[in-house]
């Protein structure tokens, strides 16, 4: 059943009666509230204010919108020296830009010096669709996590993302905000609760036999194949929206519970959420796992859901993963 | 006209020789390191630190200081000598160079050590981090200048070139660069490896104003960096035509002397050799 204190929005399981929504539209409207409480809130953008919503905050604090152009190495080393001084940026552009293109830039003179730059990639995983794999990002997860100092953020739908977004621009260092193109149902509600760093458990049985560990938008599908299934297997589902810092306590309630696990992301399965809860399990708690999420292959030009499917991220892929891992304990 | 009359250029000379000697000491203790650059900056770090910055070494993070970043992060122990001599923290500190445990990191670690100001040795990188704390500081009416030292060779990467277009687009006049222009990297000359001339056309089409000068003559610098002042319209460059291992005849010119430290022998012969350069910083010597 869902859980009561993640103050989901009423009827989630109904699909058809949810809205839906764009998680950088979150970002868009959270970027703004974050001004309007700092004022040492600035954004920087490479020539794509429209599609990541910069273009809000630019008309609400013109003079706090700086233009990089297409440009993602200056992007990241400009908000170094912006953060330097004081101020709070947070930089915008797709994920297979930033951290796609600035990896080094961001390594350096951002995750090193430990400033609180906060990267805000859009379109990512097979969300931009259409456009192809090139601009299909499912490798950002694992490129940002990697470094020290670095939080790394996932939301699941547009008002997580807003609450993310005004979280960042109060959390020590960087962080890196991940955000979707399409558009996916609105399930949490402006009462779920939020906190960087703490793992909201969304979704509980009885004698759990199964733990979802889900991230990102994905988690909705986590939630509606775990309740799909409730007559066949028992299952929780943790939304994981923090990948890091882990929260390990969470993780390990849910795992111990269950004793079997499934990991859900749009990522590639290699570095992702995915293993960064196999590698605190190996060590702590190990159980079988399946992970959900791109094979080791780059994406194609098709619609999101489409891909999603064709990918095997979808619903039913979801519960084919429980079944499989439930066999295996 | 100058803006340092002769004693006062006679004694940053002399203090120079002495940034060198401790400089030499440093890479011995160390056993790695870079020889070339960090002598052919010399100069112009003590121009820094005894002329031109605002700044206060025992408080480091002082809000109001002026910021002078090093994008070429590998010639950093001439700047920690610099910052020794200027009462940061001690020369026997500097001397802990690239040891376990020290502040004295082999590139420089902003984290690590107050008045580094940025973390760097990567290149390409610093002009746009000094770009970013110039735009910062204006949005907040500050009054200190930023200075970006950089390394010729790093001309070749991208990402410096973004950001001296950011810079000369917004009009960023409160950055003054220097680039510290000894036609030496680590295969062999600029010229030949990737030719950076025109370096001040490059410069001036980019919306900067661009001033050239003898990297070794101190007083000739500093004038430039006051004139770099002066210019409201832009942000400035200046071309320091430097000798790569200056101070040392058997270092200097050779590209080799890029990225090694000198051996214990070779160095007390640099050092005699540094240390009779008397006739050349006569005035200095009769106070």
């Amino acid at each position: 059943m869902i859980v009561p204190n993640a103050k989901l929005v009423k009827d989630v399981l109904n699909k058809e009666s949810l809205e839906q929504g764009s998680t950088r539209d979150g970002f868009g409207r959270g970027v703004i509230e974050a001004g309007k409480k700092d004022d040492r809130v600035v954004l920087l953008c490479a020539d794509l204010a429209e599609s990541t919503r910069s273009h809000w905050f630019k008309e609400e604090f013109p003079s706090r919108y700086i233009e990089i152009g297409v440009a993602e190495q200056n992007l990241a080393t400009v908000a170094s020296g912006i953060a330097n001084y004081g101020k709070i940026p947070f930089i915008t552009s797709y994920a297979a830009f930033s951290p796609g293109r600035n990896n080094e830039q961001i390594r350096t003179t951002i995750s090193l010096p430990n400033l609180p730059v906060k990267i805000c990639g859009m379109h990512a995983g097979v969300s931009v669709g259409p456009d192809g794999a090139t601009h299909q990002q499912l490798e950002d997860i694992a490129l940002m996590r990697v470094q020290p100092n670095m939080t790394v953020v996932y939301p699941a739908d547009v008002e997580e993302a807003r609450k993310a977004t005004v979280a960042a621009a109060k959390y020590d260092g960087p962080v890196y905000l991940r955000f979707s193109r399409s558009k996916t149902p609105i399930f949490t509600t402006a009462d779920s609760p939020f906190e960087i760093g703490k793992a909201n458990l969304l979704y509980e049985s009885e004698k759990a036999e199964v733990a979802i560990i889900a991230t990102g938008p994905l988690t909705y599908k986590a939630l509606c194949a775990a309740s799909g299934l409730s007559d066949e297997i028992s299952v929780s589902v943790l939304n994981l929206h923090t990948i890091k810092p882990l929260d390990e306590g969470a993780v390990l309630k849910v795992v111990k519970d269950a004793g079997a696990v499934v990991t859900v992301e749009e990522h590639q399965v290699a570095g992702g959420m995915g293993s960064a809860v196999a590698e605190f399990l190996a060590k702590n708690y190990p159980v079988p796992i399946e992970f959900i999420g791109m094979q080791d292959q780059f994406g194609q030009s098709g619609e999101p859901e489409e891909l999603v499917e064709y990918y095997e991220m979808g619903e039913n892929s979801i519960k084919e993963a429980v079944r499989r891992v439930a066999k295996r304990k | 006209m100058s803006t340092i009359d002769d004693k006062k250029a006679c004694e940053l000379d002399a203090k120079a020789v002495e940034i060198r000697e401790t400089l030499i000491e440093m890479l011995v203790a160390a056993g790695s390191g870079h020889t070339a650059g960090p002598l052919g900056m010399a100069d112009i770090f003590t121009a820094f630190y005894f002329h031109i910055l605002n700044h206060d070494p025992k408080n480091p993070d002082w809000e109001e200081r002026d910021r002078l970043i090093l994008s070429n992060g590998h010639i950093t122990p001439i700047r920690y000598s610099a910052m020794a001599h200027a009462g940061y923290f001690s020369i026997e500190e500097a001397k802990t160079l690239r040891q376990f445990g020290s502040r004295m990191q082999g590139h420089p670690e902003r984290e690590k050590l107050p008045g580094v100001e940025t973390t760097s040795g990567p290149l390409g990188s610093g002009l746009s981090e000094a770009a970013g704390i110039a735009y910062g500081a204006r949005m907040d009416g500050k009054k200190f200048r930023v200075y970006c030292l950089m390394c010729d060779a790093e001309h070749q990467a991208g990402n410096l070139w973004e950001g001296a277009m950011f810079a000369g687009n917004n009009k960023l006049s409160n950055i003054t660069a220097v680039i510290d222009r000894n036609n030496i990297q680590i295969n062999g000359m600029t010229e030949e490896i990737m030719p950076l001339e025109p370096l001040a056309d490059k410069y001036r089409a980019f919306n900067w104003h661009v001033i050239e000068v003898d990297g070794h003559n101190i007083s000739e610098f500093i004038n430039a960096v006051e004139e770099s002042k002066a210019i409201f319209e832009k942000p400035t460059v200046i071309i320091a035509h430097t000798i790569p291992g200056k101070g040392i005849k058997e270092i200097e010119f050779d590209y080799k002397w890029h990225g090694k430290p000198p051996k214990k022998e070779e160095a007390d012969k640099f050092l005699r050799e540094l240390r009779t350069l008397g006739g050349t910083i006569e005035c200095y010597d009769q106070e």
